[in-house]
């Protein structure tokens, strides 16, 4: 089988696996609905936000921040823990035995990742839409932009979740290593709390971290004209957001490829 | 010429972690279409020894040649030659046997026919069962179908049958018949000492990371070692034990002595099995302790 057929059958087998898994589908899949959901909820009494002349509901602000939660779910969440658990129960030692390439292996799981996580953005933005009434951007330029925002942060996530798998010891403790970091980041980035609202120490802290950047970017995209003001420097920094992804790309390859194994290397 | 005439060479492998020794001087041949037996307990370097042939472990020292190639630097196209089934899986088992087969058969240039290896492992009536939801027996069942679903030309075995019934046992030793047959040469490792002499054409001893034994699977432990034994009560109660290539006159002596039927009257022929704890209990015995345990 050539490398793209079987880079297809695995994102096939990971894809079927990853939707019969009760756990990813709830923490990794449906969690940013029921957080915007939740958010949307319990904030409404605040009625619409925002600079003068650009108010929204609260649930149109919180929509960019939860696509920007999805791919970081998707990407980060999702396969550091995965993998880190294939590592401990055999599946990636039988794997090796194989003939499958890595470059196979993880063509499936960014293909897994590509699958899920743009199924997941677009029922958020559609629940959005059509559940939550949020007003989508019409100018082809904003699609572009989230085009562009989507896929850079989405591969950026995925190297460094599979980056990130090679710390965890055992698949057990995968979980408790993989989700604080990853609420953390949600905390200071500007998904759960308005991005405005924080310190500016913490939006710098924040700033060293991909998910700000692309809740950023996704902020540009969703919320309308005027709200730029609420920004770090007021200006929505899209050349920053392709920098600070474009380095954290780079890291979660480089340290993919330097610690990845089948298996636990031995003494 | 070696790469020719030997499935798998071995010479004088070593395996350290750190201070212990875990294999220890091991050398054997594995000729083309043989089966091979690697037989010891637990914590004796069987499996240390394998997975370095797997290409899963480095060695300390030694020679290793599997189908002709350093497993160190064993790539794709050597792998896609073999089948491995390793000795514990764990995993998540979401997908069907049926599913799982036939996404493995997908790696390998020349895969056997999905349908005709589940119904080699006897599991046609699980074909659509996720594997999660099998019993141990039949997952252990599946992972040897998929070591085999890449028609390999050799095939490793680590403890195959753990946990079958004497039926999936049975079932289980006429597929790998069948491969013999097929003439897929086949390293086997097994607690199960029939298993070994049903099975294997040769076998080789590791007793504390040395190969205290190796030869043909009526060989093993030699000559005197296979000797029947007489074994029967005098009228007194005492018990009497004599090793002779002759039972049968024995047995119409102590006939003849007694003057009757004796007493708890047997004529045992050792098998395989105790042939092989009397070799590793006389290892074990000579060993270090420390040796003992690892």
């Amino acid at each position: 089988m050539s490398t793209v057929a079987l880079g297809a059958s695995r994102i096939g087998y990971e894809t079927k696996t990853y939707f019969r898994s009760i756990d990813t589908l709830f923490f990794t899949f449906l969690f940013p609905f029921v957080m915007l959901a939740i958010f949307s909820a319990a904030f409404s009494a605040q009625g619409e936000v925002g600079p003068p002349g650009a108010e929204i509901s609260i649930a149109a602000y919180y929509l960019p921040g939860m696509i920007a939660a999805g791919i970081l779910l998707s990407g980060v969440q999702n396969l550091a823990v995965d993998i880190a658990l294939e590592k401990s129960n055999g599946t990636l030692k039988r794997l090796g035995g194989t003939p499958l390439s890595p470059v196979g292996y993880f063509l499936g799981k960014i293909g897994q990742v590509f699958v899920t996580g743009t199924l997941q953005a677009a029922l958020l933005i559609l629940a959005g839409w059509l559940v939550l009434g949020i007003e989508l951007p019409t100018e082809p330029e904003k699609w572009f932009t989230f085009a562009w925002v989507f896929v850079l942060g989405l591969v950026t996530c995925a190297l460094v979740g599979i980056a990130l798998s090679a710390v965890p010891r055992s698949g057990k403790s995968a979980t408790a290593v993989v989700i604080p970091i990853v609420l953390l980041l949600q905390f200071i980035s500007g998904v759960y709390l308005q991005w405005n609202m924080l310190p500016s120490w913490l939006q710098d802290i924040a700033s060293l971290f991909p998910l700000k950047w692309i809740a950023q970017g996704m902020r540009y995209v969703f919320l309308p004209e005027g709200w730029e003001v609420l920004e770090q420097n007021e200006s929505w920094n899209l050349t920053g957001v392709a920098i600070a992804l474009g380095i954290w790309l780079v890291v979660g390859l480089v340290i993919s490829r330097i610690t990845f194994r089948w298996i636990r290397r031995d003494a | 010429m070696t790469t020719n005439e030997t499935a798998v060479r071995v010479r004088e492998l070593r395996k350290q972690y750190g201070q212990k020794t875990a294999v220890d001087g091991v050398s054997f041949d594995i000729s083309p279409g043989e089966t091979f037996a690697l037989l010891g307990p637990n914590g004796a370097g069987k499996s240390t020894t394998i997975e370095i042939l797997e290409g899963y472990r480095s060695r300390t020292g030694g020679e290793v040649s599997v189908l002709g190639i350093d497993p160190a630097k064993g790539g794709l196209g050597w792998k896609a030659r073999l089948g491995i089934v390793l000795q514990t899986t764990g995993e998540t088992g979401l997908v069907t046997v049926a599913e799982q087969l036939k996404h493995f058969a997908g790696f390998y240039p020349n895969p056997r026919d999905v349908d005709e290896v589940i119904a080699a492992v006897g599991l046609e009536a699980q074909a659509k069962t996720r594997i999660a939801k099998l019993s141990g027996g039949q997952q252990r069942r599946v992972d040897v179908a998929l070591g085999i679903i890449g028609r390999p030309e050799l095939l490793f075995l680590d403890e195959p049958t753990t946990g079958f019934d004497p039926e999936a046992r049975r079932r289980f030793w006429e597929v790998i018949r069948g491969l013999k047959a097929e003439g897929t040469t086949i390293l086997l490792t097994t607690h199960y000492l029939d298993e070994a002499a049903q099975l294997a054409d040769r076998a080789g001893v590791i007793a504390a990371g040395r190969l205290v034994d190796l030869g043909g699977i009526d060989e093993i432990g030699g000559a005197a070692a296979r000797v029947p034994l007489v074994r029967w009560r005098d009228a007194g109660g005492v018990l009497h034990e004599e090793r002779t290539h002759e039972p049968g006159r024995v047995v119409a002596a102590v006939v003849a002595s007694s003057g009757g039927e004796p007493d708890g009257l047997e004529v045992i022929r050792p098998s395989l099995e105790d042939i092989y704890l009397q070799l590793v209990r006389s290892v074990e015995g000579a060993a270090e302790p420390e040796e003992v345990l690892a």
